[in-house]
């Protein structure tokens, strides 16, 4: 679905980012709420950098679970599935999401240059 | 607002701003031979939202408001738009529409005539066609557009309930057609769209009769997702709730 936009978003930032150094690996962090399917990411990431100098890196998802701040006993929980976001001590559904909506470049693994 | 949270390892802190980004510090060094790790964090809709915020400002320089209209295929957006395109005339407000279509201008061609602006964005230009329109394409589809002789823009989205959630295009509201015939579990399995908008029309409600759909559990699926959502019900075939709609529409130019 998106994830082929995704994948070319992420090749202008890496490509800026890398400065000319070859890239072995690209961490990402994203949020369990973001709809990101991991396979097909993948894939798409094969293509966008299909005979550029990306060619062979991988891509390395860190997933951010859903925590969700209750706004009515206080409590931070952790969503056991993102179909309903209520807090997992009250059943509140007013809520504040902490975290699950992240998306972005956390960092590069860079290949050393051996001289 | 300073707020606290808790990453995976169990740590927690507070930050003073909006937490909007990762804070991935613990590991800066090589952590395998022949590596040495970077930091970047960027993200990811960076550019798209900057493109969100350049389409914004366009609109807003020319006194546009605009709504970003989103469902899934099929629900009935195009034929709602038909008679809100025939309200806003009727009412003298001057409407415009980027229509995004995957392949067709069939959309396109229904609006005619209405006296709004049309301009419509083929997605599936690219390679594998896009799902959603993205800030970009917008900025392209309203070149195409005198804003300075509208008053409400009207972006029709790909019909999709995954993707153009995930989007800012620079609209200033976002609004969700919900079908009764797709069923009443549709906030549960795509929570991002439904907590995305402001606005849930519910429509084809002349169909109830017809149908076992359950119209107070669709109510509460989507307060479970998104408390703060108005639902409208209404029947582009019959009329039926389409003067509510209408208010909210002419709503949004006053505000």
């Amino acid at each position: 679905m998106h994830e082929l936009s995704l994948c070319r978003s992420i090749h202008d930032i890496v490509d800026r980012a890398r400065d000319g150094r070859r890239v072995s690996a690209v961490n990402l962090r994203v949020g369990q709420l973001r709809q990101v399917v991991p396979e097909t990411l993948a894939y798409c990431w094969g293509l966008v950098c299909a005979e550029g100098p990306l060619e062979g890196s991988e891509l390395v998802v860190d997933h951010v679970p859903v925590v969700l701040s209750c706004r009515d006993c206080g409590e931070d929980t952790t969503a056991t599935h993102t179909l309903v976001l209520t807090c997992a001590t009250c059943g509140s559904g007013s809520v504040d999401l902490v975290s699950g909506e992240e998306l972005l470049v956390t960092s590069l693994d860079l290949v050393k240059e051996h001289i | 607002m300073g707020r606290f949270h808790r990453h995976d390892d169990g740590t927690g802190h507070d930050h003073d701003h909006d937490h909007d980004h990762g804070h991935d510090v613990g590991d800066l060094t090589s952590y395998e031979t022949g590596t040495e790790r970077v930091v970047v964090l960027e993200r990811i809709f960076d550019e798209n939202d900057r493109a969100a915020a350049a389409n914004r400002a366009a609109l807003d320089g020319a006194g546009v408001r605009a709504v970003n209209l989103m469902s899934s295929p099929g629900a009935g957006k195009t034929t709602l738009l038909v008679h809100a395109l025939e309200h806003l005339r009727d009412v003298g407000l001057r409407a415009g529409v980027v229509e995004g279509d995957i392949e067709t201008s069939i959309d396109a061609d229904r609006l005619a005539g209405l006296g709004a602006q049309v301009s419509l964005l083929n997605t599936g230009d690219g390679f594998g066609g896009e799902c959603h329109l993205d800030a970009p394409m917008v900025a392209r589809a309203l070149e195409r557009l005198d804003l300075d002789l509208l008053d409400v823009l009207v972006v029709e989205n790909v019909g999709n309930l995954v993707c153009p959630a995930e989007f800012d295009v620079g609209a200033h509201r976002r609004v969700m057609v919900a079908s009764i015939t797709e069923g009443e579990e549709k906030p549960l399995k795509y929570p991002v769209m439904f907590r995305s908008v402001e606005l849930v029309l519910v429509n084809k409600m002349d169909l109830l009769p017809h149908l076992d759909f359950d119209l107070d559990l669709f109510r509460r699926n989507v307060a479970s997702v998104n408390p703060d959502a108005e639902i409208l019900e209404v029947s582009a075939r019959t009329g039926e709730g389409l003067d509510a709609w209408h208010a909210w529409l002419r709503s949004v130019v006053a505000g």
